[in-house]
């Protein structure tokens, strides 16, 4: 089990067992009463829609940091209000920590432990944003210049 | 032109301090080579042939006389006296060292310049109309919206690593300068029958070694929406795009592969549900944009006629330029492709004094071309001699703008890790053939454009005489193609048949002169007597 | 032959491998054989030089020639910028590479 190393909310840690989304989903969602589930680079995350307030726990792979879908996945669950757990796993890199963070990932827990001074700088890097994304909470620049 | 806010600047001030971080930690061994490569080049710094490549952005391709300047000094400084013109609008150096990179970062982002996103599997710089906000022919000027797009793609969190890299385009005139329609996303600024501004989106164009043109993906999009559409299209892309295969992962495969129907439908999907959530900014901040990009104060009642009695001036003024919008005013067009020279290239001294012509002649302003030349966009006539004399003695007031001579050539071989064969060598010789002024006035418009390999960045398939250089077990190769167009008949070139060494490959161009020339009716350019006439006359007298 | 090449950290210099160091030079080259992967494998590692590989090259009285055009423009520096490379005042190194 590869350990959170950042996580950034308050409530309790979760440890629950991650399924696949295949098997989350399968059987009209019967097949398994997981309340975790893991998702792999190729899968479609909107398939957890519909039982998306069972889950507790998402984890996103990247198998290579490199392989950026895990952000669409991520930010598209959380518009669509999911509010528990979202764990970046696998070969996260100090950096990219800032913009996990900014697509709605609240965990982290890299294959090889990173130097927790460079990814304390990372998660602070940048003081203000260009865009919305909505799901960081965070005000884009454009709402600075244009108070409402 | 637009001008940095207290954010804009801290957001490059930012990207300095991250960098210089990173290069931190590769020095120290914290990163590994493999570790590295995809940040360095998220910043636009390359491993080249002989030494690290530095590729700086010119957004939109505009810039002022100090950012001008200070590229001048840089070359100095920090390389090796010069700076190569890129068929992307930007400016790349070719000795660059590794420790000395942040700093040079540093400067930059003195005069509202970075390096962020010239490379990399992420969005690009932004590329526009060398003559926008000049042009007589334009709707609007494309820039504003040019400049929403690049804050807007500047660090966006979900699409830094996309399958591969991502190149916008807007423009906003029926001609299109600009090959819009050979980019990732292509972005037309239109008029509709209302009246309205709107943005008509194409998708999946580009060159490479599987050139498309894209299709149009929506006729509108209003201005209130643009951002939110673009999102739509990224994450798309991000969600379907390949990566088991880079040579399959830019978004024309994809759009390929799904059809442009499914493509649009998921992108409109996707787009509905993005309406939802509040990303777009106000248009009180495109208002804010726009009004950087006002016209400069042109003097009303300047007087519109030029004085063409110098030859040399006249056949400049007639290769050169190009009517302004303003009456009293015109474009101009510097050349970078002097006889035999390095297509792109200018040295530090060239760059400054550009800069100078721009200060005191064009309102403080300078495009770079996607043909690798420079622009001063608001020249007043009365000015215009005194331009090109100072132009001429530099070395840079070459007349030859879209003849034969105004080659575009990617470095190359010389240059390039990646590429297979030289292109420079061949740009030279072939100037030179074709070097006179009889010469190039009577082949008129020709667009030459050279690759050294098969990921096109000479643009071979858009070019009227297209050439790819390929590797023919350890020997130079060259492949002639005919009747590719970026305007807005943009079409593929389409090849000759078996390659040819470098010499034979300019005697080919000859000989497809030749052609044309008897062949030519009225003012047929070469393209238009190629399309009338086929391919068949041109290959039987170049293999016959 | 085979010879070792890649570039230095700092300088992005390109540098050849001469048995017991590293070289601007490309004659300086050593034969590494097959024991290529191990030097590469050591010298990677302490950040000596990066991005390196082998390729064939040919010695001679001259000196040592890489097989491919590639590294032989590499090795002289770009062809239509002679004043740049490490033979200015050699109107013919072009014909080396070629």
């Amino acid at each position: 089990m590869v350990e959170v190393q950042f996580r950034f909310r308050d409530d309790e840690a979760v440890n629950d067992a991650a399924v696949t989304v295949d098997a989350f989903v399968a059987e009209d969602f019967a097949q398994t009463n997981a309340t975790a589930v893991r998702i792999e680079p190729g899968d479609d995350a909107r398939a957890l829609l519909p039982q998306l307030d069972r889950l507790a726990l998402i984890e996103v792979n990247f198998p290579a940091w490199t392989d950026g879908r895990g952000y669409s996945s991520a930010r598209l669950l959380r518009e669509a209000g999911y509010t528990g757990e979202m764990r970046a796993v696998g070969d996260v890199v100090i950096d990219m920590l800032g913009h996990l963070q900014r697509c709605g990932f609240d965990a982290f827990a890299p294959d090889k432990a990173l130097n927790p001074d460079d990814a304390k700088n990372a998660f602070a890097r940048w003081d203000n944003v260009y865009q919305a994304t909505v799901v960081d909470g965070r005000q884009a620049i454009w709402a600075k210049r244009h108070p409402a | 032109m637009y001008k940095y806010d207290e954010y804009d600047q801290q957001m490059v001030d930012t990207r300095v301090a991250e960098f210089r971080d990173q290069v931190r930690r590769r020095i120290s061994g914290e990163l590994t080579e493999d570790q590295f490569k995809p940040l360095r080049l998220q910043n636009g710094l390359y491993l080249q042939l002989h030494a690290y490549m530095l590729r700086v952005a010119v957004p939109y391709g505009t810039l002022n006389s100090v950012q001008m300047r200070l590229l001048g000094d840089i070359a100095d400084k920090y390389d090796r006296g010069y700076g190569h013109f890129t068929t992307r609008q930007n400016i790349q150096y070719n000795w660059i060292k590794l420790d000395e990179t942040p700093d040079i970062l540093a400067e930059l982002a003195t005069v509202e310049m970075h390096a962020i996103q010239t490379s990399g599997n992420c969005i690009r710089n932004i590329s526009s109309d060398q003559f926008a906000g000049a042009a007589a022919d334009e709707v609007i000027d494309p820039r504003p919206y040019a400049e929403m797009l690049r804050q807007w793609s500047s660090f966006h969190p979900e699409f830094l690593v996309l399958p591969r890299k991502f190149k916008i385009c807007v423009i906003a005139s029926e001609k299109d300068r600009a090959a819009m329609r050979l980019h990732d996303i292509g972005i037309k600024m239109i008029r509709n029958d209302a009246g309205e501004i709107g943005a008509q989106f194409y998708a999946g164009g580009g060159m490479g070694r599987t050139p498309m043109i894209a299709p149009m993906i929506r006729d509108f999009v209003p201005l209130d929406q643009l951002i939110t559409f673009a999102e739509a299209c990224l994450r798309v892309y991000n969600r379907y795009g390949r990566r088991d295969n880079k040579y399959k992962a830019r978004i024309k495969i994809l759009v390929h592969e799904l059809g442009r129907d499914e493509y649009v439908r998921q992108v409109e999907e996707e787009f509905a549900h993005l309406l939802t959530q509040p990303i777009e900014p106000p248009m009180a901040e495109l208002e804010r944009i726009m009004a950087h990009f006002a016209n400069p104060a042109f003097e009303t009642g300047a007087a519109d006629d030029l004085d063409l009695s110098d030859p040399d001036f006249r056949l400049w003024v007639e290769r050169n330029t190009t009517a302004h919008k303003q009456a009293g005013y015109i474009i101009a067009t510097i050349s970078l492709k002097p006889v035999g020279g390095i297509p792109g290239d200018a040295t530090a001294d060239q760059i400054r004094l550009m800069a100078d012509l721009g200060r005191d002649y064009s309102f403080d302003e300078l495009r770079v071309t996607h043909s690798q030349n420079i622009v001063l966009p608001h020249v007043k006539k009365a000015d215009l001699y005194t331009v090109w004399k100072a132009l001429d003695e530099a070395g840079i007031g070459t007349a030859n703008i879209d003849t034969v001579g105004d080659i575009i050539a990617c470095p190359g071989l010389d240059y390039c890790s990646l590429a297979n064969a030289r292109s420079i060598p061949l740009a030279q010789k072939i100037s030179q053939r074709f070097g006179s002024a009889e010469k190039q006035a009577e082949i008129g418009e020709l667009k030459l454009k050279i690759s050294g390999c098969i990921n096109a960045c000479g643009h071979h398939h858009a070019g009227h005489i297209g050439i790819l250089g390929v590797d023919k077990k350890g020997v130079e190769n060259y492949q002639l193609s005919f009747g590719g167009s970026e305007g807005a008949d943009t079409s593929l070139a389409k090849i000759t048949g078996p390659g040819f060494d470098e010499d034979g490959v300019v005697d080919a161009v000859e000989k497809a002169t030749q052609v044309y020339l008897a062949n030519k009716q009225g003012e047929e350019r070469f393209l238009d007597t190629y399309r009338r006439i086929g391919m068949d006359p041109f290959k039987e007298a170049i293999y016959g | 032959m085979k010879i070792l090449t890649g570039n230095d950290l700092k300088s992005g210099a390109v540098i050849w491998w001469t048995g017991v160091g590293w070289s601007l030079d490309v004659n300086d080259s050593a034969d590494v054989a097959d024991g290529g992967a191990a030097i590469i494998a050591r010298e990677e590692g302490v950040q000596n030089v990066f991005a390196a590989y082998v390729v064939d090259g040919v010695k001679d009285e001259t000196g040592v020639r890489p097989g491919h055009i590639k590294e032989r423009i590499r090795a002289l520096g770009p062809t239509v910028r002679l004043d740049l490379t490490l033979k200015p005042s050699d109107p013919q190194a072009v014909n080396w590479v070629i």
